[in-house]
């Protein structure tokens, strides 16, 4: 194979198995949720409802695409796509294993938070295009929401980067393989719990999930949309779930590290990555959703200040042990 | 009274800012059936609020003319569909006052039962759409509307075994009650108590440990004792804003002057002490249920022979207003009877038409979100309030 051509075939291998995996996560938490409310939850499509993602996907594509009259047409239409665009991106920077990646970036975890918080254009673009009250209020709060979680968001993820001393994100999996950085004493505890939370809020997943309200707003930003175009949106809200779920498993919990032979590495990821998510599940079906002043107050007034002060604890902690402290 | 006659339309004077008009409903999630309200924004906060009602009319008070007084309970039913037993109690009792009926001692329990067993249920319903609303269809509430479901479900099993219908019943007749207890009900019944019971807790344990619900239900939607006392709110919403009032305790019928129970009363008036209220009342009404099956009486279940024509039920002229306390407050009856096999004029009071008048006068000065929360907390059947 041609050295120009490798990017581009990893680049395809690493979208099919992300767009392979995010239809599989979304059986997986209807399963788990369904377990948690005492259901079945899908049974029918196939063994144990195994095909039921399939199903859905094609569904989605047969059904009728519907433009709104009044929406801005090509802001309506170029939404889905920019939305998605910054959510499957993420996963270029993603080591799955020592030297398995698209592109193992030495600002890694700096191309992730920012490529992340990218995805606000394409929500403010489907609110505003959609030309619908709802989706209007929507837009306004995911700018609001999403802006004010980013912040923790980073600091919290900054914590394992300091201790790792390094922005790749391979040389952060690395820095794992004898500790896992959520058993690092106290910070590492407290620096998981704020990446947990300040995800479930960038991710505007419940009791966060505001933009979609569907009490209040709908369905919020996505109201409008039918067909491939919401299935667009879905795909890369759970993209972005997948993609921070990743990024928790590499930064908190070791990455690749476990027992078995080498080639388990990417498997132990994967298992982690999925642990992160049902955490996340977990946490979606059992609180009741949270108001939008409520909500920023929280971020501003306790999540900021609390990890600023972990990120200048981490500091200190790393610089006291790299003078010899212990 | 203090406050002013209430105008149709409350709004707090902001300042500045581009307003927004925005209807939440008849079509909406969160409607609790088809209710419109024209809601006026200021940003994310709400400063005025038209409610729309009727979208769910039925002419139930001009079918009640064209109905016999054996034929009517049945529909009266599918006024408040989610507390059914609750309006064929208010018309039965109403045809009774005027007819001079006596009802034995046994069919008065077994209303009673039934009664409760209602509230229970209904009360169920509300937690968990009222948690959907602050929650989200996917998300929490979910959960909890599953469970609240599932206790429900044990309720409906119970009123299948008695009456053959799961969610209209046709239960109350005038002079007494349709069916007696089935072979082993009552042994079902206080297995069922328990369950529920035991499941009652749980819910607490989940929503009151849990500060986002805290978050959400307290000091939202406060409604001053003044505003309930003038607008004529009844039932859990009046008891949450500090007024102990119960018909059961202040005009018993049916024999409740029989029966050992508190009356919950909370004075915060905010959507908590709602709930607090409720969360009392499901204690309540399983220990009632639990005293009529300890002391339920023999006998006959009807002061009547059995019907062998619809028409057989004639009511003596006269007029009465009957009233009892259902799920969600005073449901009433207005009865003119001319001599003949079907009323005259019948007018219903429901308690949810009477509760939603609250809505414009709280809602504003509060965001979308707690809309749907005071909403939810208000527990409008929209099938009462239309009728």
């Amino acid at each position: 194979m041609p050295e120009w051509l490798i990017p581009f075939v990893a680049s395809f291998i690493v979208l099919n198995v992300v767009i392979g995996i995010v239809t599989y996560v979304t059986l997986l938490e209807r399963k788990f949720a369904a377990r948690m409310q005492s259901r079945v939850g899908p049974y029918r499509v196939g063994p144990h409802g195994l095909l039921q993602p399939i199903a859905d996907a094609v569904k989605l594509m047969m059904k009728e695409d519907v433009v709104p009259t009044a929406a801005d047409r090509p802001v309506y239409n170029l939404a889905p796509v920019v939305f998605l665009l910054p959510c499957m991106l993420i996963f270029a920077t993603i080591p799955f294993a020592p030297g398995l990646g698209v592109a193992d970036l030495n600002i890694g975890v700096l191309f992730f938070l920012a490529v992340s918080s990218m995805e606000i254009v394409g929500l403010f673009m489907a609110g505003w295009g959609s030309n619908n009250k709802y989706a209007l209020l929507s837009a306004m709060r995911a700018v609001n929401q999403v802006i004010s979680y980013d912040l923790p968001f980073i600091f919290s993820a900054l914590v394992p980067v300091l201790l790792a001393g390094s922005l790749r994100l391979s040389e952060i999996a690395g820095a794992q393989q004898g500790l896992w950085f959520v058993f690092y004493p106290v910070i590492g505890q407290l620096a998981f719990v704020a990446f947990i939370v300040s995800t479930v809020a960038a991710e505007n997943r419940a009791p966060f999930d505001i933009l979609e309200a569907e009490s209040e707003l709908v369905a919020g930003f996505r109201v409008e949309y039918s067909g491939m175009k919401f299935a667009l949106i879905q795909l890369g809200e759970y993209a972005h779930i997948l993609g921070a779920s990743f990024l928790g498993a590499l930064l908190f919990l070791g990455a690749w590290a476990g027992p078995g032979p080498d080639w388990m590495g990417p498997i132990w990821f994967l298992v982690k990555a999925m642990l992160v998510f049902l955490l996340v599940t977990w946490v979606r079906w059992s609180f009741v959703r949270i108001r939008v002043d409520q909500i920023l107050a929280l971020s501003w007034k306790a999540l900021l200040p609390a990890t600023l002060l972990l990120l200048v604890l981490t500091s200190i902690v790393v610089v006291w042990r790299t003078n010899g402290g212990a | 009274m203090s406050v002013a006659a209430p105008a149709s339309r409350v709004e707090i004077d902001y300042a500045g800012g581009e307003r927004l008009t925005m209807n939440m409903g008849p079509q909406h999630p969160s409607a609790h059936g088809v209710f419109r309200a024209i809601l006026t924004l200021e940003g994310e906060t709400v400063v005025g609020l038209d409610a729309v009602i009727g979208y769910l009319h039925r002419c139930h008070e001009k079918l009640a003319e064209t109905l016999t007084y054996a034929q009517y309970p049945s529909i009266a039913s599918k006024t408040d569909y989610v507390a059914a037993m609750t309006s064929e109690f208010a018309y039965v009792l109403a045809a009774e006052r005027i007819g001079k009926i006596e009802v034995p001692r046994r069919a008065q329990y077994l209303r009673v039962i039934a009664a409760e067993l209602q509230r229970v249920a209904s009360h169920l319903l509300w937690l968990g759409t009222w948690c959907m609303d602050m929650g989200g269809a996917l998300g929490g509430g979910a959960t909890i509307f599953l469970y609240c479901i599932r206790e429900r479900e044990l309720i409906l099993d119970l009123f299948e075994s008695l009456v053959g219908a799961r969610l209209l019943y046709g239960f109350y007749q005038v002079g007494g009650v349709r069916y007696d207890l089935p072979a082993g009900w009552a042994q079902t019944c206080r297995q069922t108590l328990d369950v529920i019971e035991q499941r009652i807790g749980e819910y607490e344990r989940m929503l009151e440990d849990n500060p986002f619900f805290l978050a959400r239900a307290q000091g939202v939607g406060v409604i001053s004792r003044e505003l309930a006392e003038d607008l004529g709110i009844a039932g859990p919403l009046l008891r949450g804003s500090g007024v102990a009032y119960d018909l059961r305790r202040a005009e018993p019928y049916s024999s409740y002057e029989d029966f050992e129970f508190p009356v919950p009363v909370e004075s915060s008036g905010d959507c908590f002490a709602r709930y607090r209220v409720r969360m009392a009342e499901f204690r309540q009404a399983l220990s009632i249920v639990r005293q009529a099956l300890d002391g339920l009486p023999e006998g006959p279940i009807s002061s009547r022979p059995g019907l062998k024509s619809v028409a057989q039920i004639r009511i003596p002229k006269g007029e009465t207003y009957a009233r009892v306390e259902g799920a969600r407050g005073e449901v009433g009856c207005y009865l003119l009877a001319d001599g003949s096999a079907k009323p005259y004029r019948m007018k219903w009071r429901g308690a949810s038409f009477s509760n939603l008048a609250v809505l414009p006068h709280i809602i504003p000065g509060h965001k979308v979100a707690d809309v749907v929360a005071i909403m939810g907390s208000v527990d409008p059947v929209f099938g009462e309030v239309d009728r």
